[in-house]
């Protein structure tokens, strides 16, 4: 544990990309297997499932350091993190433990199998075992909240740097739906083709926002499609099955059982990657018609009736069993059609059709049109480009069409967790309607840290009521919400909802009297809900 | 009568006619420490002890000022004052004031650990004691001066052998000499910010066992310095002058450096957690060996820290002062509003 501590020091320690990529490189050269596996397991979102309440743990933690409930609540709030409030409370370790990383995820597992006095008094004796930092991070484990600022692509870097593969290589073998349980170190990052397990996706490639049109450069090198509003997803047909991969990496297959049928016109040895969308027949349904079949593992017959979905397939990666991802785009664009263009109405595929243009100007235009289309901007690919690994500027842009806007009067405040406790970075923010104040959306995001600073100061001095830990502030501070979409929603007061709702600037210059109104939302809803 | 009282000038002694550590201008005040939020401009006479009296005319100037040694008493009209060591910078005090039999004290800001320089913290029994409690919540523990010694030499000695500065943020006065003690001479020279230099310059020719120190010019040669140890305010760390010492690694001095959010949103590669303010084992300690059944708590999470004593069987209040404990944020990148508009450079150990 406590390399891997030192491991999480340094990774905590910097910003810097490079000494993250050292740090893990060079811990991958050194750490024991099943450490390193696990390592890459926590960092990928592969975290042991929690079995012990936070409830509990806190009740164990106060009670060891001889405090008051209240007070343990009170250090939480200004902490911001269980794990952290637990490991600085709790008095200094008595004892000594050199073991591994994967000890102690073994022994979790083994003390989530045993009854509730061996499990607490087992809890203890590890916390009275390790020191500080390894201490948090045993409990961060426990809590199943395990999460460090290493990003997917960072870690893929440092393990082709300490195992001396192409990343692109290392990007694929990480993929799927293994689990330390199911394999080892040798076989995750060694052992034959990365892609002898059928389910395995690739990683997918990623856009990033155009910003200047100007970036293109000739409009004859580039291909145009609508940017659809659904799920990513990347359908699988090898060997007999189909598999469906969110981008996520959740895979999601039996969640939407439609695509099944995929297997009927499609051959096996086909990887295609599109936007599931709820589709009505003609055109794509709102992300919201989409919303309830997110979270469900089953989906009941009615559900599937008013919300079935399809696959706007826009790119394929797999044709006959061969990786075709460094074909040209045009050249995977001609396969993709001759693939789907004469299914009939019942196949769950569609193909995503391209926008025509000549010039830029005309892809400003139709980037204009994306809401009447149901989309939310336009997608522009590099005819000559290869189907790339992660985030990459210039092959693939996204364009998305200028936010909704609304400047409206905050009204509540609450303190944000971790890097932002201390803080208050939650808002609720409301319109006018008459002499009232109608609450119509939260905000958490869009403001720089010197922004929330500024903000909480003002928050501190000018708190009318406290409930519990939510501050009922003087409505004074005008902000410029901008948000994707906006729907009819009986459940809010103001009737209706947001789609990504954010802070686009704080509007220090605008009086709230001049805020939008409740009418103004219903005129939005009306021309986009 | 009460031996103290609280006013919107400070902590003030009816029976002496004066004030402790006063915000505003008084004609008699009585100093804890140098520090700029409990010694300020505009007093008519000022009280101190004799170790705090050079940094106090070296910030305040030509002011009538006093001293006092250690434990040495004063009769001020109906009052018995003397001063005792609080551990917090050098020369630092808390203040035992004696009405009729009656003992107040004062501790102004404090430490019980001995940090090597200034005059170890000693309780005073008290009926009455009115205790900082900047850090008065249970998940603030200090890490031991050996460790500290440990952790800061081997980050300089791990930058000084990749041939990089290493930018440490103190404040100047306690901080900033605190650090330099700890420092292993033999892994390079120290540098300092010329806030840093002056005040150490001033300990120094008082006697304090100080390394010697360079003073940051702009015709000093750097490259013969490379890999050196820079002492510098928190503040000047982000500044323009901290950029020519090119891809340096920083660091903080400071208590909040014990939480990760806080040490984060800091944005310097270490942060260690070293402060000149007591700890919760420290404050209960402190106030479990004055004796004293009446504890006022002022500048801190005094909410919080007075409802525990209370349940620990104290008549505990809370006093509201304008000492500022120690700021997460240096002046110059914290927002206006948060911070006392009258603390000066230094405000907020």
């Amino acid at each position: 544990m406590r390399d891997f501590a030192a491991l999480y020091a340094r990774l905590d320690q910097t910003t810097r990309t490079n000494a993250k990529v050292a740090a893990l490189a060079d811990y991958f050269r050194t750490a024991p297997d099943a450490d390193k596996l696990w390592t890459v397991a926590l960092f990928s979102g592969r975290r042991p499932r929690r079995t012990i309440t936070a409830t509990a743990l806190r009740d164990w933690a106060a009670e060891k350091a001889g405090l008051p409930l209240w007070l343990f609540e009170e250090s939480h709030g200004i902490v911001g993190d269980l794990s952290e409030t637990i490991s600085l409370i709790l008095p200094p370790p008595t004892q000594d433990s050199d073991q591994p990383l994967s000890h102690w995820i073994a022994r979790l597992r083994e003390l989530s199998a045993m009854p509730e006095p061996e499990r607490k008094a087992g809890i203890l004796e590890a916390w009275d075992s390790l020191p500080g930092p390894e201490r948090f991070l045993f409990t961060k484990l426990l809590t199943g909240s395990f999460r460090v600022g290493v990003s997917q692509t960072l870690m893929t870097k440092a393990l082709a740097q300490a195992t001396e593969q192409p990343e692109a290589e290392v990007a694929h073998r990480l993929m799927g739906n293994w689990t330390p349980e199911t394999t080892t170190w040798e076989g995750l990052l060694h052992s034959g083709e990365a892609r002898d397990d059928t389910a395995r996706p690739y990683p997918f490639y990623l856009a990033y926002q155009l910003e200047d049109p100007a970036d293109l450069g000739d409009a004859k090198d580039w291909f145009a499609e609508r940017k659809w509003d659904g799920i990513r997803g990347q359908l699988i047909l090898r060997e007999g099955k189909h598999h469906l991969w969110s981008r996520g990496e959740d895979l999601i297959t039996d969640r939407f059982p439609e695509l099944a049928r995929a297997i009927d016109w499609l051959p096996f040895g086909t990887v295609l990657d599109g936007e599931i969308l709820a589709w009505d027949g003609e055109r794509p349904m709102t992300f919201n018609a989409l919303q309830p079949r997110i979270g469900r593992k089953t989906v009941p017959k009615s559900l599937l009736a008013t919300a079935p979905v399809v696959l706007m397939a826009y790119d394929i990666l797999e044709q006959d069993g061969h990786d075709i991802r460094l074909a040209p785009f045009a050249e995977r664009r001609r396969r993709l059609e001759a693939l789907l263009t004469d299914l009939p109405v019942e196949a769950p595929l569609r193909l995503s059709p391209p926008v025509r243009f000549d010039t830029v100007d005309d892809l400003r235009d139709e980037r204009l049109r994306a809401r009447e289309e149901g989309a939310e901007g336009l997608m522009l690919k590099r005819l000559a480009s290869p189907y790339g690994n992660g985030r990459k500027k210039g092959d693939w842009w996204k364009w998305k069409v200028d936010p909704l806007i609304i400047d409206a009067v905050m009204i509540y405040a609450q303190s944000g967790s971790g890097r932002r406790a201390n803080l208050f970075t939650d808002f609720t923010f409301a319109v006018k309607n008459g002499n009232e104040l109608v609450p119509f959306t939260k905000a958490y995001s869009g403001l720089t840290d010197a922004e929330f600073r500024q903000i909480t100061a003002w928050v501190n001095k000018h708190t009318v009521q406290k409930f519990g830990p939510v501050r009922q502030v003087e409505p004074a501070q005008v902000f410029e919400i901008g948000f994707e979409g906006i729907q009819a929603s009986p459940r809010h007061k103001s009737g209706v909802a947001l789609r990504f709702p954010r802070m686009l600037r704080w509007r220090k210059d605008k009086p709230v009297n001049e805020i939008n109104t409740l009418d103004d939302l219903k005129e939005l809803l009306a021309a986009h809900g | 009568m009460s031996v103290l009282t609280f006013t919107d000038r400070g902590i003030y002694c009816p029976a002496g006619d004066f004030y402790v550590d006063p915000w505003r201008p008084v004609p008699r005040a009585l100093i804890t420490h140098g520090h700029s939020d409990h010694a300020r401009n505009g007093m008519g006479h000022y009280l101190s002890t004799d170790l705090a009296a050079p940094v106090m005319r070296h910030r305040l100037g030509d002011i009538d000022l006093e001293v006092v040694a250690y434990a040495e008493t004063r009769q001020i009209g109906g009052a018995r004052v003397s001063f005792h060591p609080a551990g917090h910078v050098p020369g630092s005090a808390q203040i035992r004031i004696e009405v009729g039999g009656e003992v107040w004290v004062v501790s102004g800001d404090y430490k019980v650990v001995d940090d090597g320089l200034s005059t170890p913290w000693e309780p005073v029994r008290c009926h009455a004691f009115i205790s900082e409690c900047t850090f008065g919540l249970p998940v603030f523990r200090w890490t031991p001066q050996d460790e500290l010694r440990e952790q800061i030499n081997s980050w300089w000695a791990g930058n000084a052998a990749d041939g990089r500065f290493s930018l440490l943020g103190a404040y100047s006065l306690g901080k900033a000499q605190r650090v330099m003690h700890l420092l292993d001479p033999a892994t390079g020279p120290i540098l300092t910010h010329g806030a840093a230099e002056a005040v150490t310059q001033v300990l120094r020719d008082q006697g304090l066992p100080l390394p010697p120190t360079i003073r940051v010019t702009p015709d000093l040669d750097l490259k013969a310095h490379a890999g050196a140890m820079v002492v510098a305010t928190p503040s000047a760390l982000h500044s323009t002058w901290a950029r020519k010492f090119g891809p340096a690694s920083t660091a903080v001095a400071s208590g909040w450096m014990a939480l990760r959010g806080i040490r984060r949103r800091r944005g310097t590669d270490r942060g260690f957690v070293m402060s000149d303010h007591a700890d919760w084992p420290g404050l209960n300690q402190a106030i479990r060996e004055t004796g004293a059944q009446r504890i006022f708590v002022t500048h801190g999470y005094t909410a919080a820290f007075r409802r525990w004593l209370e349940e620990q069987g104290y008549d505990a209040g809370i006093v509201s002062t304008d000492y500022a404990g120690e700021e997460v944020f240096s002046q110059d990148e914290a927002p206006k509003d948060i911070i006392d508009e009258d603390a000066l450079d230094e405000a907020g150990e």
